[in-house]
């Protein structure tokens, strides 16, 4: 029993760090991604390659004045973005990482804990997340701010739906309810997973588009459109305020992401067996980055490249060698798996967002209710049919 | 642990049930109302019933108070004028509510004599499988006769919409 309480708490704090990071970097990925995408530099300064930037940006957001609008409901003023934060940050203790290891002589799973209702609760968690926005909105007594929080419920109403009906069609095949379970059903090889299971990819593909309306990101991110409302719900909002709503954002982007993973492309089980050399994967990617950097570091473009390359690429080279320790191995292939996929998904999000324009309001409501929604039933209906037969 | 658990979301729903009825802005109460839901959804944890809890907070917490929140937002209610007290409400409202606690006592006594307490997590039913089972076999007609219900009812919403827009 003690020593439960002591593991939980030790994992509770490594996923905590680990997910604060990530949240952080996120952003620089993103700052990055889009800036590579419109071919400018994007963040440069601070740092090499402005690595540093996600810590000045921190810094900057917590010594922020922190304004307080005397004409605001202050109750729920400032309720909303510590709720907006607790539930996006709630659903990733549910989110398995991996299988089990054994640290120092305990056996424990990569998950601070399963629930045998571990999707219905990240529905429940991510459907409570609304009311940080919509109060927020209205809290805020500013119509700028209540426009952005009526949007946002009113969106985040309209995509729950197809959202939940997209995530029943793999549990129907998967016959759980518990993500640990639901990734033990896809173990194997591809055609194993979820996505490729007959036209399973359909549910994915309304899974996706739902989810980035979940998470208020473009082209759905009307809550917050700057050139009609000008900040949204998050308008009157300053410092560590503020930045709670952009964390609460990022943190959903990373569960639904994870969601996707576990759901539809196996969670953290590899493509293919590790007897058909699966495991070398990440050995090959590590050392081929390794290698390019070794050589551009031989004829470095800058006078520092000269040094940063070469360290970088030893960096890499000494990851790879560690993915090809035995010991290592059972919990750092995994690991390795689960984020790339979740890392490709992030991916996408970002991508998105570079390239598609903004929907406008009516044609938002419209594509859900005339063609997500009734595409979403109608998958639901014929999986659920084939499932019946078929079992 | 148990116990206490249920005491502390017990307070805290009775305390968020007396809070929708007191404050007078409609979004503090509905506010109020969705921590009665969310402490409730707990209770059903407490007793295992681990489906109904999840379905709870999605669907009362989750939408029909968002749904709630929506409505009055885009009325824009404000804060409702407090009115006096009526002489008869503020004479017979304590006994009244004594007595109606009283006959609830007396009638759960009579159903239930044996006073057989709860005990927590001894319940094993409350999975999706067994509520699932439990739907489509034994329950098989109200389940199917509450169905149509909400869709008349959702059949009648969209008539009386239709003829607000003529």
């Amino acid at each position: 029993m003690d020593s439960f309480i002591v593991i939980s708490l030790i994992k509770t704090f490594i996923i905590f760090a680990v997910l604060m990071t990530t949240l952080a970097y996120l952003q620089w990925v993103e700052r990055k991604v889009i800036a590579h995408i419109q071919v400018r530099p994007g963040p440069y300064r601070v740092g090499p390659h402005g690595l540093l930037q996600p810590l000045a940006d921190v810094i900057k957001l917590i010594t922020k004045e922190d304004l307080l609008p005397p004409y605001v409901n202050k109750p729920l003023y400032l309720a909303a973005p510590f709720l907006a934060i607790t539930m996006a940050l709630l659903s990733i203790s549910v989110i398995p990482f991996g299988p089990t290891i054994e640290v120092a002589g305990y056996r424990t799973w990569m998950q601070l804990t399963d629930l045998n209702i571990g999707v219905l609760f990240i529905l429940a968690v991510s459907s409570m997340g609304v009311y940080g926005v919509a109060l927020a909105g209205w809290a805020s007594n500013n119509k700028y701010a209540l426009l952005g929080g009526l949007r946002s419920s009113a969106q985040m109403i309209s995509y729950e739906l197809p959202l939940s009906m997209a995530i029943a069609a793999p549990l129907l095949i998967s016959n759980t309810l518990s993500l640990r379970k639901l990734v033990g059903t896809q173990a194997g090889n591809l055609w194993n997973w979820n996505l490729f299971h007959g036209w399973q990819y359909v549910s994915f593909i309304i899974f996706l588009i739902a989810a980035f309306a979940e998470t208020n990101r473009v082209p759905f991110d009307l809550p917050e459109a700057e050139n009609e409302l000008v900040a949204g719900f998050h308008t009157e909002y300053s410092s560590m305020k503020f930045a709670s709503f952009f964390m609460a954002e990022y943190a959903n982007m990373i569960t639904v992401s994870c969601l996707a993973t576990l759901l539809f492309l196996g969670g953290w089980v590899a493509p293919w067996p590790v007897e058909y050399g699966s495991g070398y994967v990440p050995v090959a990617i590590f050392a081929l980055a390794g290698i390019i950097a070794l050589t551009h570091g031989l004829n470095p473009a800058r006078q520092r490249d000269r040094y940063t390359l070469p360290a970088f690429g030893v960096i890499f080279l000494i990851i790879a060698g560690i993915f090809l320790l035995p010991v290592m191995q059972p919990w750092l292939l995994p690991l390795f798996w689960f984020c790339a996929k979740t890392g490709a998904i992030l991916f996408a999000f970002i991508w998105v967002r570079g390239t598609l324009p903004r929907f406008r309001y009516d044609q938002l409501m419209g594509f859900t209710w005339k063609f997500l929604f009734p595409a979403a039933v109608l998958n639901l209906l014929a999986t659920g049919l084939v499932v019946a037969l078929v079992s | 642990m148990d116990v206490i658990l249920f005491l502390v979301f017990a307070i805290i729903a009775v305390l968020a049930a007396i809070n929708v009825v007191v404050q007078t802005h409609p979004i503090a109460s509905a506010v109020s109302l969705i921590g009665v839901m969310g402490s409730l959804a707990v209770l059903y944890l407490l007793l295992g019933a681990e489906f109904i809890a999840a379905a709870q907070v999605i669907v009362y917490a989750g939408a029909v108070m968002v749904l709630f929140i929506f409505v009055i937002m885009l009325l824009n209610a404000g804060a409702e004028a407090r009115k006096g007290r009526s002489f008869m409400a503020s004479l017979l409202g304590a006994p009244v509510l004594i007595a109606l606690l009283a006959l609830l006592a007396w009638f759960v006594e009579r159903i239930y004599p044996e006073g057989m307490g709860v005990h927590f997590g001894g319940f094993t039913g409350g999975s999706p499988e067994s509520i699932g089972h439990a739907l489509f076999t034994t329950y098989m007609l109200p389940f199917e006769i509450t169905s149509i219900l909400v869709l008349i009812a959702i059949v009648g919403a969209v008539v009386l919409a239709r003829k607000e827009l003529d």
